[in-house]
């Protein structure tokens, strides 16, 4: 039953909000390891619930989300989301904890030994570019916004978790600081060839880390291209998106 | 003068009283703590109860204590005269401000936080200790300081129901209309509410001020 190459699967799964309201209809997808899904569409088109689905914050209304081949709802939750990196927008660091500690969590959870625990930590910190010495015993709110979205992809993949969710991981920097951090996580991701799922609404970030763009309208995955194919699409909604992005682009930033 | 000379004549008893004093209010407190702040913990998990239980335990902090004791006093087991059924009742006034300030602190902290915490695979265990808990100590230890204050001022009134404390001076000046005998137990109990207030006070600065992000 386990297909080893499946790292997700969407077997037409519908999701409704506790109030009713359907936020994912009939949702159906495959991906395989090592490749990077970048979610793009308006807010509230059911990108996010994607990523909950898959680390079962969410569980399906019908239909069934298969992690490795098992179902989510057949995993330990615990198991699974340790299991899976979860970097979200609002980062979601632990204020009472410094940024070594934030980092070190999932290991810590994990049982390892303190001093891998340790070595393991600055490993990641530098490789997000942070000077342990420096910024190992700072607080989350001793940091810029773009140092704690650092440390919150580290902590994402510090027990190298196989599967990485990201929502909109970049989505509250500056236009530099995004833009090298996109293209450090691209480099990290050639590397590493971890499973990714990311929303984004930066079509330039989901070109350049997605192997493939995946455009949710209204709950439904009506395109799911490469990123040159994306580009090149005709189907009405992808212009659409293409052209609405392209103006809030303009004005925005 | 007068005044003095009967803290130097009266000292031991001045001591005594205080200690039991001290006692009750340590005991009700403790008590009050240990129902709580898992009390709090319940209900900040539980949205449902959290209503009806916090209505009643604000309820029972209406009731004027002298009228709280007189129904105690009749009922078996917990009722009768003494320094028991005063500690009920002690524990019931201090209930609110441990139970309220609990789930207040529970409920504020940043939902991206906790989500983080789940996402990452943290038991529900894990995710009170290590995440919640931490995080709302600064408020249930401000929680914990006036349930302490109210509970030095209420234990005065334990003396009428024979539980002892520094009430005894002050119910036995107001029968004889004494006014040394009221300040004897007046001014112990202030001071230690001002203590305690001071103390805990630094407590809350030391282990509950949390950096926020």
């Amino acid at each position: 039953m386990t297909v080893a190459s499946t790292a997700v699967e969407f077997r037409s799964v519908s999701f409704r909000h506790v109030s009713g309201r359907p936020v994912l209809s009939e949702m159906s997808f495959t991906l395989s390891k090592g490749e990077a899904l970048a979610l793009v569409g308006r807010s509230g088109s059911g990108k996010t619930t994607v990523l909950k689905l898959i680390n079962r914050l969410f569980e399906p209304s019908a239909g069934e989300v298969l992690v490795e081949g098992v179902p989510t709802t057949a995993w330990d939750p615990i198991r699974l989301r340790r299991r899976i990196g979860y970097v979200i927008q609002e980062v979601g660091l632990f204020p009472h904890l410094t940024v070594a500690r934030n980092v070190g969590l999932v290991p810590t959870l994990e049982g390892w030994e303190p001093e891998r625990i340790r070595v393991r930590v600055r490993e990641l910190l530098r490789m997000v570019g942070l000077s342990p010495e420096r910024f190992g015993d700072r607080y989350p709110h001793e940091l810029s916004g773009g140092q704690r979205q650092r440390v919150g992809v580290a902590r994402a993949v510090a027990a190298d978790p196989p599967l990485v969710l990201m929502d909109e991981p970049f989505g509250a920097l500056d236009p530099i600081t995004r833009a090298e951090l996109q293209q450090e996580f691209r480099d990290l991701q050639m590397q590493l060839k971890r499973t990714l799922v990311f929303v984004t609404h930066d079509i330039p970030e989901a070109c350049l880390l997605g192997s493939r763009i995946g455009l949710v309208q209204d709950g439904r995955l009506v395109e799911c291209l490469t990123p040159e194919e994306f580009l090149r699409s005709e189907h009405p909604e992808v212009q659409a998106v293409l052209r609405t992005l392209r103006v809030s682009n303009r004005y925005d930033r | 003068m007068e005044f003095i000379q009967f803290f130097v004549l009266h000292g031991d008893e001045v001591l005594r009283l205080t200690g039991e004093h001290l006692v009750l209010v340590g005991l009700s407190t403790g008590g009050a703590v240990l129902i709580g702040i898992p009390l709090g913990v319940g209900l900040a998990r539980n949205p449902r109860w959290r209503r009806p239980v916090l209505g009643l335990v604000n309820v029972i902090q209406t009731i004027p204590s002298l009228a709280l004791f007189a129904i105690l006093i009749p009922l078996p087991v917990i009722g009768g005269i003494g320094a028991g059924t005063a500690l009920i009742a002690l524990v019931l006034y201090s209930l609110l401000p441990v139970v309220s300030n609990t789930v207040a602190g529970l409920t504020g902290i940043d939902p991206a936080v906790k989500e983080a915490a789940v996402a990452m695979g943290m038991t529900n265990q894990q995710l009170l200790w290590r995440v919640e808990l931490p995080l709302a100590l600064g408020v249930i230890l401000t929680g914990v300081r006036l349930a302490t204050v109210i509970g030095v001022g209420l234990a005065t009134i334990a003396a009428a129901i024979g539980a002892g404390g520094l009430g005894m001076f002050i119910f036995r000046g107001l029968a004889m209309l004494d006014s040394r005998l009221i300040l004897a137990g007046a001014i112990p109990a202030a001071t230690m509410a001002l203590a305690a207030d001071l103390i805990l006070g630094r407590v809350e600065q030391r282990f509950g001020a949390r950096p926020t992000a």
